[in-house]
């Protein structure tokens, strides 16, 4: 049986493949770029091609509610959302960790409002990073299908139960045209087998969810969050390892390391932009300049081993970052830190944020970038890369 | 004299040993309800009072299954288990019930509530009215009732305490179409065992409201809380009624006619501050033209005792000589 390429949208391939994984409950709410996936689920359960409740829910909150229920009553789940869309799951999100419930939802990455901005950045994700939702980044549509494949039996396996989030860059990646295999069905079900609960709200086995804890408990319920998280990087990796057994295409995975071996200048990006960034390397290798990219493909957990493993031969470190910490630096680029440091290295570790809001990043920028801090140039704060002066009015009154 | 007849609670739902104040008629209520729907459901839980006092872990008192997810999302949770449900097609002979407080029910949940009733999932859901968010200490609610004293709506020098008359949560909840709303009492618990099997009997959303009186918040006595209940009725501060597919039947009315409001309010500390002055005594006034236009409402004016009308006139001139 073999798998055929089509040209999709971004978001359509992705609901083709999130049909395939058998959802028992899905519960969506629209919100530009990550509408049409849910769209299209919508569709695809009103045409009959997938068994499914598709519940039409009142806002974002509701839809991780619903998920949550129903996960706890033992069915497999789904949701999709962006940006505000997200922050509104956010208590709801914490809350399925906790409850160790394996609920899969997308995020189509979308800048935060205010100013309001339907574009692209990836401070949506970032601001619920810490909540124990395993965090997975696509670079390209075929990688967005396929990690909901993998993130679904991540989430599921019995060694993690946790939730698990597909990045995909709003509208670089949903609204784009891209031949894209979607995962055939009969392949699908072999990978992903039907989801059992390990506990589940059960009228024969009665267990109490949500129970409140005193503080000589509490501590150890949300450290095990921590530490299942952490048990998910082999389970990714294993889980990568057997769709390519299943599919014959590797996919997944917790790094990706491009032309690193002998780099001395290594780029840490996630998402799209790493298409741009590989481009640049390429012409930059032609020119003679050692440069590399360790793409992230797992965020969370932060595959600290893999990183070090991938940037200690280094001489210097740029990291690329789609949004950054208010009044401190940036989100990626002191986790970066954090793993040399801790393995005793000082390679020297600059950070930008080259986008905000959907603004372009030529290749020049990129380029630039690795200019600099081939050259040696020692950064002494996160930058936010490029901002134009001419638009940064006298707001800020003399002090 | 009779040997005591050891309690058998093996059979109980919800079972004893959980943490409520005494006298805490949510505790009450929740038990009853509890108890009349039986083992075979699933219960969700708005974070509040009764989700503290029954799941300390690890001795959570439910032995049906349950769940609390958030403050403001027990009916989202309830409609998840119920697509869940419905998808492996368990729903036969097997309930969801969905549970909050006054303030998880009509303020912070209102959406989640709303979104599921308009959707016509299939539920009973069940606010625990106390009139207050007494979890984290007695904070007003929109069903907090006109001049009560709450620790944000508190009593003082220039306020009468909570400035707003109560919501009409069961309007609101009518206005979704579903097939049944119920307002019930913890006084008169006797009754609520036929309410719940009425509204289990229909498909669809169903929402059973109960007053439930809180000694706690209300600094009340934890020994009359049936009867202040029962009097909150009997005043016609607390109309008691069912909307079934959209016929509207009144409890029946009290045997010894229509009450005077001060007998529900006076045993009250969250009212003690109307009791205190001649001001005090036309707020009261106000609160007794609140409960005769309830008692017409529902049972007509001739209904409406003559003591009510009186106050309904004075108030009247009260907001005229103001305007
Ligand atoms: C989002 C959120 N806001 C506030 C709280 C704090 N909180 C917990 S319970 C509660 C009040 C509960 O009041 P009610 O729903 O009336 O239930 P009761 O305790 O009176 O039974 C509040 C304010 C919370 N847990 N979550
Ligand atoms: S504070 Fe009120 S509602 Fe809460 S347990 Fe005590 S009596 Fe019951
Ligand atoms: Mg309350």
């Amino acid at each position: 049986m073999a798998e055929t390429q089509e040209i999709l949208e971004g978001a359509m391939a992705v609901a083709h493949a999130v049909a395939r994984c058998r959802p028992e409950v899905i519960a969506a709410y629209p919100i530009t770029p990550q509408t049409h996936i849910s769209e299209e689920l919508s569709q695809i359960v009103a045409d009959g091609d997938l068994d499914a409740e598709f519940v039409k829910v009142e806002s974002e909150f509701g839809a991780a509610s619903v998920v949550c229920g129903a996960s706890a009553a033992g069915a497999r789940t789904y949701t999709a959302t962006s940006s505000q869309g997200l922050l509104l799951m956010n208590e709801v999100l914490w809350n399925i960790a906790g409850m160790r419930l394996p609920v899969v939802l997308a995020c189509a990455n979308r800048s935060l409002s205010a100013p309001l901005s339907i574009w692209c950045d990836h401070q949506d994700a970032e601001a619920i990073r810490d909540c124990g939702v395993i965090q997975l980044y696509a670079e390209d549509n075929q990688e967005a299908c396929d990690q909901h494949l993998i993130a679904f039996k991540v989430a599921e396996d019995r060694r993690v139960l946790l939730p698990a989030m597909v990045n995909l860059d709003g509208f670089l990646l949903t609204h784009v045209f891209e031949p894209t295999i979607i995962p055939d069905q009969a392949l699908s079900d072999q990978y992903l087998p039907p989801y059992k609960a390990v506990l589940k709200l059960d009228i024969d086995d009665p267990a109490t969810f949500g129970a409140f804890t005193e503080p000589d408990k509490c501590m150890e319920g949300r450290w095990m969050v921590h530490d299942a998280c952490r048990r998910s990087l082999p389970v990714i990796e294993e889980a990568s390892a057997e769709f390519e057994k299943v599919f014959g295409r590797a996919s997944g995975g917790l790094l990706e390391n491009y032309k690193t071996d002998d780099a001395e200048t290594i780029l840490v990006a996630k998402g799209s932009i790493s298409g741009t960034i590989k481009d640049v390397i390429d012409e930059m290798r032609d020119e003679g300049t050692k440069v590399g990219l360790m793409r992230i493909k797992t965020y969370r957990p932060w595959p600290g081993e893999a990183v070090l493993a991938a940037l200690k031969g280094a001489k210097q470190v740029a990291v690329i970052e789609r949004g950054g910490s208010f009044g401190a630096g940036g989100i990626m680029t002191p986790e970066v830190k954090e793993t040399l440091y801790d393995a005793g290295l000082r390679i020297p570790v600059s950070g930008f944020c080259v986008q905000l809001g959907g603004r372009e990043v030529p290749p020049d920028g990129i380029r630039e970038i690795i200019d600099r801090v081939s050259s040696g140039e020692k950064q002494t704060a996160y930058e936010y890369f490029r901002l134009k002066q001419e638009l940064l009015p006298d707001l800020v009154p003399e002090v | 004299m009779a040997s005591p007849v050891p309690f058998d609670y093996s059979d109980r739902v919800l079972k004893p040993g959980y943490t409520s104040c005494l006298g805490c008629g949510e505790a009450l209520a929740m038990r009853i309800v509890a108890q009349t729907v039986g083992p075979k459901a699933v219960y969700t839980n708005c974070t509040g009072c009764s989700e503290i006092f029954t799941s300390r872990y690890p001795t959570s008192s439910w032995s049906a299954p349950w769940i609390h997810s958030l403050f403001e999302n027990s009916a989202a949770i309830a409609s998840g288990v119920y697509y869940a449900l419905k998808h492996k097609g368990k729903l036969e002979g097997q309930k969801v019930i969905a549970m909050g407080g006054d303030g998880g029910t009509a303020d912070i949940g209102l959406q989640c509530l709303s979104g599921a009733a308009e959707r016509g999932d299939d539920f009973l859901y069940c606010c625990w009215d106390n009139e207050a968010y007494m979890n984290t200490g007695i904070q007003r609610s929109s069903l907090t009732p006109l001049d009560a004293s709450t620790t944000t709506s508190p009593s003082g020098k220039v306020s009468w305490g909570n400035d707003r008359p109560k919501k009409d949560m069961p309007a609101i909840m009518a206005a979704h179409n579903i097939p049944y709303v119920g307002v019930g009492s913890c006084g008169y618990y006797r009754e609520l065992p036929r309410m719940v099997k009425k509204a289990l009997s229909y498909e669809g959303p169903k929402y059973l409201q109960v007053h439930a009186v809180c000694p706690l918040g209300w600094r009340s006595d934890p020994a009359r809380t049936c009867d202040l209940a029962r009097l909150a009725f009997e005043t016609g501060c607390y109309p008691l009624y069912e909307i079934i597919e959209g016929t509207t039947t009144p409890h029946k009315p009290p045997k010894e006619g229509w009450k005077p409001v001060q007998e529900y309010l006076k045993p009250q500390g969250r009212f003690r501050h109307l009791f205190r002055s001649a001001d005090g005594e036309q707020r009261i006034t106000r609160i007794q033209a609140q409960a005769a236009a309830n008692i017409r409402k529902f049972y007509g004016d001739d209904a409406v005792p003559d003591f009510a009308k009186e106050a309904e006139k004075k108030a009247k001139e009260m907001t005229t000589a103001q305007a």
